[in-house]
């Protein structure tokens, strides 16, 4: 359990949504005799669900800063009909489309932060509100009609990487792109160990990295197999490669830097981070409003599947992004999440969804195992936290409500203090 | 003890050697009170003497088990378990947060949890006819229908009272129940006090307001460390508010500081004609027409009660975090600076340590590095990326520098002891370097062990030429702690006095008056 436990590293909750995803991919694999892990199932997948982990992504800050966005959906499929007359009615490219659906996700994003940063109405209310307008607002400028888009679009939403170079059996970029994954991985885990050691911290014993490199990068190899070795034609998704990229900056942002700090810090005591000098409307504004940027990418991406924008683009996306996000650990009172948690979470669902429509089994049950899913990963993260994070002596402080004036100090021995100090 | 007077009057309420003891801590030792029937029996002690925790004793807040000690209600002994059980009794307490419902209405809020039904349907009928009468009864003129949001506090007071009238009250205790009135809803609710007396009501009352204590108390029971000293017949004894302050300071001062020899500078921090309003309440003031300075080196203390305004006045010097802004100015090094909001006085070097470390100070789901480097996040990212290098770096360094007690930075600051938790909060502000650094209550909920190396570590910001503001509501700390000591009083700043010339008792005076000192 101890080797377990250093191997996982301390998110326990996290690995274990990782090994949820495994043993149901393994599940489905066994009990659909071979058909889950075929490279035509596994593009499938991706490209069936890329828009809902870009959401997912946005989601997950919105939700650590303490929020709600329910109007994803609807904002996608706006920005999506928007763009679609756009380019049919002013013969713009594919590329001014997209930069100026992006840029509508900006604006919409601004008034949706607006409304929640500066005047204050809660995201619920202000996003609510925002699902009902933008859907209104789709149908009313796409007179609820389809409208196709251009082929070099609908490569955002169904292309591949193409082929080049020598016909070696595979194809050439998909094993490239997994080689630099596989060199990344190493890479970092070299360097967080030499980082360690320089700073004096625990450094984990050399079994420990090794045997997470050989799974991780098995993974890798294994999964760059699958998309090199589809049918001619397909390869690694293109709405894989933005989610991909997606991933990372956003994993960087949300770990690395002073913005994403601040963001944990406002959805985990906003009146302590405002006391700390950070500027919580501001934040709170920019979470909004990236939301919507992603739900344009994302509502972009689907219109180029789907090769054409309709009135009910993105119906209930909204709930899949909060579902994945949810699943993959994020608390609802904000200040906890990850965005490669929602990643993994938004995947428990795709595989779930996947697998049982390759059982068979129908939308209805599949909607109820979907929603008790949902409901066993939030109650075993609530279960976990009863169990952790109170301690006995907090259990026994329980009761004494707002006495805190009354409380001692536990860990700090009077007579060792003052006999240091001394 | 001093004479007890027991002449005819039978006794209601004998608390008999009540001892309730905190993992830790002894909050009540021992204590004994006896209350007559028909009288009003004030409770005086300083802040965290034991006086809330044994009304909640009393009235069944810390059910029957949880306590040792018998209470004598009555002639009976009794067990409560719960507040319904104390009230079912006529034991009702009011306390000094209210527990009314500002969205409904006064009668609603009366007829609370104890609505009169005709089969099962609420009697409103019956409901109105009974609250006129009680209203009528505290002297409130209001419609019985006006939601409670739309009265003032004093007013509000009253309804409770009116709600506890409606219990059939026999015993009613007021925690403070002036502390946020102006000085006319006061003398009515004393007023009423000494009326409800006239009908055989009696009432324990706790306060800080010396002077009303003295107008209308019959007895005194006063609360020292969760002891009770003495018992006083304001008559028989003729009791003055001096002779009360001396009942509670009366404790030597134990040598639990480090020693210091300040080094005092210039005045480089000052601040003038300052005037903050209550950030809900349109008139009412917290800071009042305020004046002060800090010199280089010093550590300036801060006495008030709580509720006399100390938080707010540092809150809204801190970048304006608290109430509304009306008028003052900030002068630093001789210049004035326009601090707005929290970012530009922590960039002019400000700091402030707040006093509830669990909802104001911390984010309880981060751990120690990220605590230490929250409030100054630029020093250690470069083009706004963080360097988490850089950041275990400084943590450890002052993990180690103030002995935090830690298995490793990577510790979740929920998991740390108070004294842990504030050495960290400590670290956060002393890596934004500020030149001032503002304590609020810095060592609330920390044992003394943990007390001693907190005051070492703010003598040594102070040894580093920093100015600091120590806001405390235990004078033996501020006595022994500071070079100079602010008095405040209801939002305003009633006096100074120095080191040399300051004790508790004329502390307590200032404190306690807004007569105009120094």
């Amino acid at each position: 359990m101890n080797a377990l436990k250093k191997l996982l590293g301390g998110n326990t909750r996290q690995f274990g949504m990782i090994f949820a995803l495994v043993a149901l991919i393994i599940f489905f694999q066994v009990a659909t005799g071979g058909n889950t892990l075929t490279p035509g199932n596994v593009i499938n997948l991706f490209n069936g669900n890329s828009y809902i982990l870009i959401l997912a992504i946005g989601m997950v800050l919105v939700i650590i800063a303490g929020h709600i966005d329910l109007s994803v959906g609807s904002v996608a499929a706006f920005v999506g009909v928007s763009v679609a007359l756009m380019m049919r009615d002013w013969d713009i490219p594919w590329y001014l489309g997209i930069l100026l659906g992006l840029l509508l996700g900006v604006l919409i994003g601004a008034w949706q932060g607006f409304w929640t940063a500066y005047v204050g109405i809660p995201a619920f209310i202000v996003t609510l509100a925002g699902m009902l307008i933008f859907r209104g607002a789709n149908q009313y400028v796409g007179k609820s009609n389809t409208i196709p888009v251009p082929t070099e679009f609908q490569k955002i939403g169904s292309g591949y990487l193409p082929e080049i170079g020598p016909s070696t059996g595979y194809n050439n970029l998909t094993v490239l792109l997994g080689l630099l994954g596989v060199a990344f991985v190493i890479f970092s885990e070299i360097r967080s160990r030499r980082n360690a050691k320089a700073l004096g911290a625990e450094v984990p014993e050399a079994w420990v990295s090794i045997t997470k490199l050989v799974l991780v990068c098995g993974a890798i190899l294994y999964a760059t197999y699958l998309f090199a070795t589809g049918r001619p034609g397909t390869s690694f998704p293109i709405p894989g490669l933005i989610l991909a990229a997606l991933v990372i900056i956003y994993g960087f942002i949300s770990s690395k830097t002073v913005i994403g700090r601040h963001i944990y810090a406002v959805g985990g005591n906003r009146h302590a981070a405002e006391l700390s000098g950070v500027q919580s409307k501001k934040v709170n504004f920019l979470v909004m409003m990236n939301m919507s940027v992603l739900a344009g990418l994302a509502g972009m991406i689907f219109v180029g599947r789907s090769t054409a924008s309709g009135p009910f683009d993105g119906v209930g996306w909204e709930l899949d992004a909060i579902a994945a996000v949810f699943i993959g650990g994020a608390a609802v009172t904000g200040g906890v999440g990850t965005v490669i948690g929602s990643i993994v979470g938004g995947l428990v669902m795709a595989v779930l969804n996947n697998g049982l429509q390759l059982l068979g089994v129908g939308a209805d049950l599949t909607q109820i195992i979907k929603g008790l899913v949902l409901l066993i990963a939030v109650a075993f993260d609530v279960y976990n936290k009863t169990q952790g994070k109170k301690s006995i002596i907090g259990l026994m402080f329980k009761n004494f409500g707002r006495s805190s004036e009354l409380k001692a100090d536990e860990t700090t021995s009077t007579k060792e203090v003052i006999s240091e100090g001394a | 003890m001093t004479s007890l007077n027991t002449h005819s009057d039978p006794i209601i309420l004998e608390m008999r050697s009540i001892t309730k003891e905190f993992p830790g801590v002894k909050a009540l030792a021992e204590v004994n009170l006896r209350v007559k029937a028909g009288e009003i029996h004030a409770i005086c002690g300083e802040n965290g003497a034991g006086k809330s925790t044994l009304m909640k004793v009393l009235s069944g807040v810390y059910p029957y088990g949880s306590y040792d000690g018998d209470i004598v209600y009555q002639s009976e002994v009794q067990q409560f378990k719960d507040i319904r059980a104390s009230e079912h009794a006529g034991i009702v307490i009011i306390h000094q947060e209210l527990a009314l419902i500002p969205e409904l209405s006064i009668m609603e809020n009366i007829f609370l949890g104890n609505e009169p039904t005709k089969r099962g349907v609420i009697d409103w009928a019956e409901a109105r006819t009974r609250s006129t009468e009680l209203l009528a009864r505290v002297g409130l003129r209001e419609d019985p229908e006006t939601p409670i949001k739309e009265i003032g506090v004093g007013k509000q007071q009253l309804v409770e009272i009116a709600k506890a009238l409606n219990k059939s009250v026999k015993l009613l205790i007021l925690d403070e129940p002036t502390a946020a009135l102006n000085e006319s809803d006061s003398q009515h609710l004393l007023d009423l006090m000494l009326g409800l007396k006239g009908r055989g009501i009696t009432s324990i009352i706790i306060s800080h307001k010396l002077n009303e204590i003295e107008q209308i108390a019959d007895s005194i029971t006063i609360i020292r460390d969760g002891k009770s000293i003495e018992t006083l017949d304001v008559k028989a004894d003729g009791v003055d508010e001096d002779r009360i302050i001396k009942g509670m300071v009366g404790r030597t001062l134990e040598s639990r500081f480090p020693d210091h020899e300040p080094t005092i500078g210039e005045v480089f921090f000052e601040v003038k004609n300052w005037n903050v309003g209550h950030p809900q309440i349109q008139d009412r003031m917290v800071c009042k027409n305020s004046n002060f300075f800090v010199r280089r080196g010093e550590i300036v203390g801060f006495a008030g009660l709580m509720g006399a305004g100390r938080t707010e006045l540092a809150r809204s010097v801190f970048g304006r975090s608290y109430g509304r802004f009306l008028s003052g100015q900030i002068y630093m090094n001789g210049k004035e600076v326009d601090l707005k909001n929290v970012k530009q006085a922590i960039d002019a070097g400000l700091g402030y340590v707040t006093e509830d470390r669990k909802s104001l100070g911390l984010n309880l789901l981060d751990d120690i590095k990220a605590t230490t480097v929250s409030a100054n996040l630029k020093k250690v990212s470069k083009h706004n990326v963080i360097d988490a290098n850089k950041v275990f770096t400084v943590a450890e360094q002052y993990r180690k520098s103030l002995r935090t007690k830690a298995p490793s930075v990577e510790e979740g600051v929920a998991k740390l002891s108070g004294g842990n938790q504030q050495k960290v909060v400590l670290a956060k502000w002393m890596f934004t370097d500020p030149e001032l650094l503002i304590l609020d209550e810095p060592t609330r909920g920390i044992d003394v062990g943990a007390k001693y190396e907190i005051y070492g570590i703010i003598q040594q910001l102070a040894n580093q030429g920093k100015g600091v503001i120590v806001i405390s509501s235990e004078l033996p700390e501020l006595l022994g702690l500071s070079d100079r000591i602010y008095t405040i009083f209801e939002g305003a700043i009633t006096g100074v006095l120095n080191k040399d010339e300051a004790s508790q008792e004329n502390l307590m005076k200032l404190m306690t008056s807004a007569r105009k000192t120094a």
